[in-house]
This record gives C-alpha cells, sequence and structure tokens, in this order.
C-alpha cells in the first residue's frame, strides 16, 4: 500500500504525516508513505487544499488534518 | 450598550484604581488604552475566526468551482469575491487552488476575483479594523474589498490574459476536473477544524498584536494629535498613493500593522488613506507574487498587481471624499 501526503511542506502537512505514520503503525500494517510537494503533481493529482490524503493513488481527503484514527479507517476501506 | 463596555471597566479599575495612574497622564492613558485594545482584539479574534471556520467547512473549493463554472458571468465574480472573503490565502495553496479552478472550467477573470479577495479580506485585518474603529469601517473594508475584487476580476477578464498564463496551465484549461475527495464532516470534526484553525491564527499573530497595539498605546498617550495631519490628511494628493507604496512590503504583518494604522487616523491621518493602506498590506504582497509566478508571466503579474492597485487607490480617494 502506498499512503501519499499531498502538500508543499506546511506545517500541516507535517501533521499530516504524522498520523498517518501513526495509523500505520496503530494497523500493523506494511504501508510506503511519501510526500507529493511538488505543485504540478499536486495539481496533476486534482488536489485544491492541502494537505491532502491519497491512498494507492486514490484521492481520499483534502484540505484537513485528519488524526490517526481517522487515517486508520480510510486505510481499512483500501485494505 | 457596548459588549465590551466591562471590559472597559474593568482596565479602568486596574489602571486608574489598582495603579493609581492619573487618567490624564500619558502613562495612565496608554496603559489603559493597550491592556484594554488588547484584550477586546484577542477577544475578537477567538469569536470571528471561529465562526468564519465553521462558515468554510461548509463552502469546500472543490465543491463550489462547479457553480462557479456554470453561473451567469457577473453573478460569478460577485459569489467567487465572496468565497474569497472565507477562504485564508496560504502559500502553500494558492497555486493548486488556482489551477483547480481553471481546469474546471471557472472563466480565468472570475478566478482573478477569488485570488484578489482571497488575501485582501483577510479576517485578522478584519477583526483588528471591528475592534479598532467599530463595524461601519469594518463593512467598509469588506465592502470595498469585494468590489475591487469583483471589477479587477472582470477587467482581467476582459483584457484576454489567457496567454499570459505559464504554458501548463494553458494546457490545463477547462481540462475537466479529475478526482476530488470530499469526506463528509459531522458537527464534531467541524468544530475541531475551526477550533485548531482559531489556535494555529492565535500562535502566529498573538505577538503582533501587542507590539502593534503597544505601539500604537504608546502614539495614543504620548504623540501629539494632529501630529500626521501635515503629511497626511485628505486634502494632500499624494496621502493614499503612497500610503500604497508604503504597505506593499509590510504583508505579513496585519496584525501588527492596523493597531498602528488605528493609533494614526487619531493622529490626522484620513480613514480612505488609512483604508487603502490596509488593503495594499494584504493584497499585495512580495511572497504572493514569487507563487503566482509558477502559474503567471511576469507581465500578467504586473498586469495584475496594477489593476488591484490602481482599484485600492481608487478606493482610498473615493472614501476620503466620502467620510466626514
Amino acid at each position: 500500500m502506498t499512503i501519499q501526503i499531498v502538500g508543499s511542506g506546511c506545517s500541516n502537512c507535517a501533521r499530516l504525516e504524522a498520523s498517518a505514520r501513526k495509523a500505520v503503525a496503530d494497523l500493523g500494517i506494511e504501508a510506503k508513505i511519501e510526500k507529493v510537494t511538488d505543485f504540478m503533481e499536486i495539481a496533476a493529482m486534482g488536489v485544491m487544499s492541502t494537505p491532502a490524503l491519497a491512498i494507492n493513488g486514490n484521492l481520499k481527503s483534502s484540505g484537513r488534518v485528519l488524526n490517526a484514527a481517522q487515517v486508520a479507517d480510510l486505510i481499512k476501506v483500501e485494505l | 450598550m457596548d459588549p465590551f463596555s466591562p471590559i472597559q471597566s474593568l482596565v479602568d479599575w486596574l489602571v486608574f484604581g489598582v495603579l493609581h495612574l492619573a487618567k490624564t497622564s500619558p502613562l495612565g492613558s496608554a496603559l489603559d488604552f493597550f491592556l484594554f485594545d488588547s484584550t477586546k482584539i484577542v477577544l475578537l479574534l477567538v469569536i470571528i475566526i471561529l465562526g468564519v471556520s465553521l462558515l468554510r467547512t461548509f463552502l469546500p473549493p472543490e465543491k463550489v468551482r462547479a457553480s462557479l463554472a456554470k453561473m451567469p458571468r457577473f453573478l460569478a465574480h460577485v459569489s467567487a469575491a465572496a468565497l474569497g472573503i472565507v477562504t485564508p490565502f496560504c502559500s502553500c495553496s494558492a497555486v493548486p487552488l488556482f489551477l483547480g479552478f481553471v481546469e474546471s472550467g471557472v472563466p480565468l477573470g472570475v478566478t482573478f476575483s477569488f485570488l484578489v479577495a482571497s488575501p485582501m479580506i483577510n479576517e485578522v485585518a478584519l477583526v483588528m479594523l471591528l475592534g479598532l474603529f467599530g463595524w461601519q469601517v469594518a463593512l467598509l473594508y469588506i465592502g470595498s474589498g469585494l468590489v475591487v475584487a469583483i471589477l479587477a476580476g472582470l477587467v482581467l477578464g476582459k483584457l484576454k490574459v489567457e496567454k499570459l498564463l505559464q504554458e501548463f496551465v494553458l494546457k490545463n484549461l477547462n481540462h475537466g476536473v479529475r478526482q476530488q475527495a470530499l469526506l463528509k464532516m459531522s458537527w464534531g470534526d467541524r468544530w475541531s477544524y475551526a477550533v485548531n484553525y482559531v489556535l494555529e491564527i492565535l500562535g502566529k499573530v498573538w505577538l503582533w498584536v501587542l507590539i502593534g497595539v503597544g505601539i500604537g498605546a504608546w502614539i495614543h498617550g504620548y504623540v501629539p494629535t494632529d501630529f500626521l495631519a501635515q503629511w497626511a490628511s485628505k486634502d494632500k494628493w499624494y496621502a493614499v498613493p503612497l500610503a500604497v507604496l508604503i504597505g506593499i512590503p509590510l504583508y505579513s504583518n496585519a496584525a501588527g500593522v492596523l493597531p498602528l494604522v488605528g493609533a494614526l487616523t487619531e493622529k490626522g491621518v484620513s480613514m480612505g488613506t488609512a483604508l487603502a493602506f490596509m488593503m495594499a498590506v494584504t493584497a499585495l504582497s512580495f511572497p504572493e507574487f514569487m507563487i503566482l509566478r509558477k502559474v503567471m508571466k511576469v507581465r500578467l503579474l504586473l498586469v495584475f498587481a496594477g489593476v488591484v492597485g490602481i482599484g485600492i487607490i481608487i478606493t482610498g480617494y473615493l472614501f476620503n471624499a466620502v467620510l466626514p
């Protein structure tokens, strides 16, 4: 599973990334967490508000800093 | 009744009663001003930003752009500018927002109306105006900001500036909406978003508010009234453009600049000049231009800044003419 944190490196992106890492650890799954910071890539993904979260290339949330439980819920749908 | 009068009484009691400072002394007057204004502004920041960010959770740009693309042109300009009020301008999302609008078929001029209103009508500036000058001036600030944003967008739309966008933006014009994600938000989510946003903004501006109110308090207590009138009263034609020029490099510190402006108007700077100054502080900024440079060619940036700048200057003159 690939989890992408989309946003150009503001503090909110870092907080979302922390939630994602915690969610992955809590669920005990294998996942690659990567950051998408290039604004052209961000736009190409269809993201208008950052930070956004995509799982396996599918955009799941944008403009919100989710907590670990919320990210975990999104991950479970994709498992 | 002024809802802040209990705070004023409390501050008066503290400064004049407990500390025994004379009401007419510069120190007493400055300290009273500082304590009352900073308390009032922090309270207003909490209330207004909480309200605006709750409202924002109902208007995600992904949802709004579809309606903007379909609306009659003029209505779309008005709505885009109004949307700009509740959307904070953040350097991290300016480019994705811009691209997200134009690719879904929102006309470029309408996108510009949004792009002008979003940074110009800034919630922190709004709170400062409300706290320092009252609701009439705050409404005037919103109203004139909307008008400048709508007109600037209409003008830029007419100018046919599409060819001055960066190449890759042109390729994406009317590309169609790509995937988008809208999670359902419960009221709990909305509140937690709003509270977090208030804390984030307070964390960023509290020091500037204190410094700004502090300098304002010093001017209030120590600088003679009408001291600045000789340079900045409304019969000086150059006051408004000069205020706009000074405002451009002061971008990030709206919170610190506004209390200062508040004190300056007491000392003879006219209201139109002060409003133009504030709009220039929030709407025209170098960091914003550096970000927009990624989607626009330099010539378009200059046209954009020129149209907005002229709009602000006209607003300043207009208020100087109609306000007492």
